[in-house]
């Protein structure tokens, strides 16, 4: 299986993104983007299972298993013929189907639309939740380097 | 005549019903919702998912709230509900390198790059009961600062340059699975990996305590400590390329232990190391300490014939729902077996009468 090349790259952060997403947040963002959800066909009705998360001994060495996680999977295809996939962390069903519309939607027309009405304020959000956390995270560093060490 | 139990239905579904109203309360007060066990109660969410070796916090959450916060029962509910999930697969082994950190320190190390974050810690807290928080409405907020972006070196990684540290190589020899077939000896690092990361906390905490206090004693000192959150890749077949699935948040810790070498090695320091779902300090501290004392043989120290040393002792003793399952079997009823166990003493007793009868005939 070859790795992310420049083709997938686009596919693999959209799909990304909404794998992380809060709860309920894809479905509603692609409500308010497009006026009526697309007709499509399950190729694999939402299931909830388990991914094995794995690490490595050392941080580098070799894998080991560390514990599974729940997740959320379907595909579907659209009546023009986009397959979208949907792999989410959780138990969120309705959000897996959505986000298997929206990767199916953005192979079509309807990308630029997708993209700012959907995937844009998902982004959005992630980084400021990231951000948080990172600004109160520096506001606990110590700071070591400015403690008189008597050099003068 | 002691036979086996039957019936006794009404009795337990009302010994049931009378666990649900006891789990509820007083109802003159509000009932827990799962949000709050998850957001206010979160490092025995973190406990749970660790331990239940499954990380989905709502029910973890939930979890706690069926067992009346009893973490061990908690565990074992969330060990069950695992067994009935399809797995997907595997993700690709985390890169704890990448990790946003909300915490970062080094016991060692003071000048490190990337600097030392204490994060939301208990460190440093006076242990005193803060009897504000008995009181209701407050929002304590954190300050912020201005976060300087890029990754954070493992301290390992810069510290190596003398080449003073063991090294863990790059390997990708697939790990055995301890939920796919039963833990067998001799254990390799990697199952034994898996199995201390989701060992009872309090078995690892004291197990470590022990290598501590001089039972194959090995001078460990925390080289690094964090605490953040790494996202979950994996391969999708049908789509020929790997996605991110999730993010998880994972404590990790390496030890740094002094090492005088040995017949094959040379005298370096050697490590531990710790991974643990969630913010889980004390688990992911214990883990490293314990497993540095498992690896004795491969590292061709000698063996002290001490607790921690012995995998076996260790990792069969170490999962607290298999422990709980056996030691609290023995309360269910059990009046056939304790029958033969009451015949056979009566037939002792009778024995022993009847030789003692003798010996004062003669």
């Amino acid at each position: 299986m070859k790795d992310a090349t420049d083709s997938t790259e686009p596919r693999r952060a959209w799909m990304g993104l909404m794998a992380k997403s809060a709860d309920g947040r894809v479905p509603t963002l692609l409500d308010g983007a497009i006026a009526a959800r697309p007709a499509f066909t399950w190729l694999r009705a939402p299931e909830v299972g388990s991914v094995m998360v794995r690490g490595r001994a050392g941080g580098t060495g070799a894998p080991f298993n560390l514990g599974e996680m729940t997740v959320t999977r379907c595909a579907l295809m659209l009546e023009s013929g986009e397959t979208g996939h949907a792999y989410v962390q959780g138990r969120r069903k309705a959000d897996a189907e959505a986000a298997a519309l929206v990767d199916a939607l953005m192979q079509t027309d309807a990308a630029a639309d997708l993209r700012a009405k959907v995937l844009a304020p998902l982004e959005a959000e992630a980084t400021a939740h990231k951000s948080a956390r990172a600004a109160k995270a520096a506001a606990t560093k110590v700071d070591f380097f400015t403690m008189v060490r008597g050099e003068d | 005549m002691y036979v086996a139990v039957k019936g006794g239905e009404r009795a337990i579904n009302n010994a049931h019903a009378w666990l649900a109203e006891e789990r509820r309360g007083d109802t003159s007060f509000t009932e827990l919702s799962i949000a709050q066990i998850r957001e206010q109660l979160s490092l025995a969410v973190n406990r749970v998912m660790a331990e239940g070796s499954l990380y989905d916090p709502d029910l973890a959450a939930l979890a706690i709230k069926q067992a009346r916060g009893d973490l061990i029962e908690a565990i074992f509910l969330i060990r069950a509900y695992r067994t009935t999930l399809p797995r997907f697969g595997a993700s690709r082994p985390v890169d704890t390198g990448a990790m946003a950190c909300d915490r970062r320190i080094s016991a060692t190390f003071k000048d490190l790059p990337g600097g030392q974050v204490l994060g939301p810690t208990f460190d440093y807290t006076h242990r005193l009961l803060d009897f504000k928080l008995a009181a209701e409405g407050e929002t304590p907020q954190a300050p912020e600062r201005d976060a300087t972006q890029g990754l954070v070196p493992h301290v390992t990684e810069f510290l190596n340059r003398e080449g003073l540290i063991e090294e863990a190589p790059h390997d990708d020899t697939p790990p055995p699975d301890l939920t796919r077939e039963p833990l067998e000896m001799p254990a390799d690092r990697a199952l034994r990996l898996q199995a201390l990361t989701r060992a009872d906390e309090g078995f690892t905490l004291s197990m470590a305590y022990s290598t501590q206090r001089g039972y194959a004693r090995n001078h460990a000192f925390v080289g690094e400590l964090r605490i953040g959150a790494v996202p979950v890749e994996m391969e999708i077949p049908e789509l020929g390329f790997a996605i991110e699935i999730g993010e998880v948040t994972l404590t990790e810790c390496e030890t740094v232990n002094q090492f005088k070498g040995s017949k094959t090695e040379p005298p370096q320091f050697t490590r531990g190391y710790g991974l643990v779902f969630g913010q889980t300090e004390r688990k992911a501290i214990s883990m490293a300490l314990v497993d540095r004392a498992l690896r004795w043989e491969e590292l061709g120290e000698d063996n002290q014939g001490a607790p921690a040393q012995d995998a076996e002792f260790v990792l069969y003793h170490a999962d607290n729902i298999q422990a709980t399952g056996f030691l609290e079997h023995i309360k269910l009823p059990h009046y056939v077996d304790f029958q033969s166990e009451l015949e056979l003493v009566r037939k002792l007793r009778r024995e022993a009468e009847a030789s003692l009868a003798q010996e004062a005939a003669e």
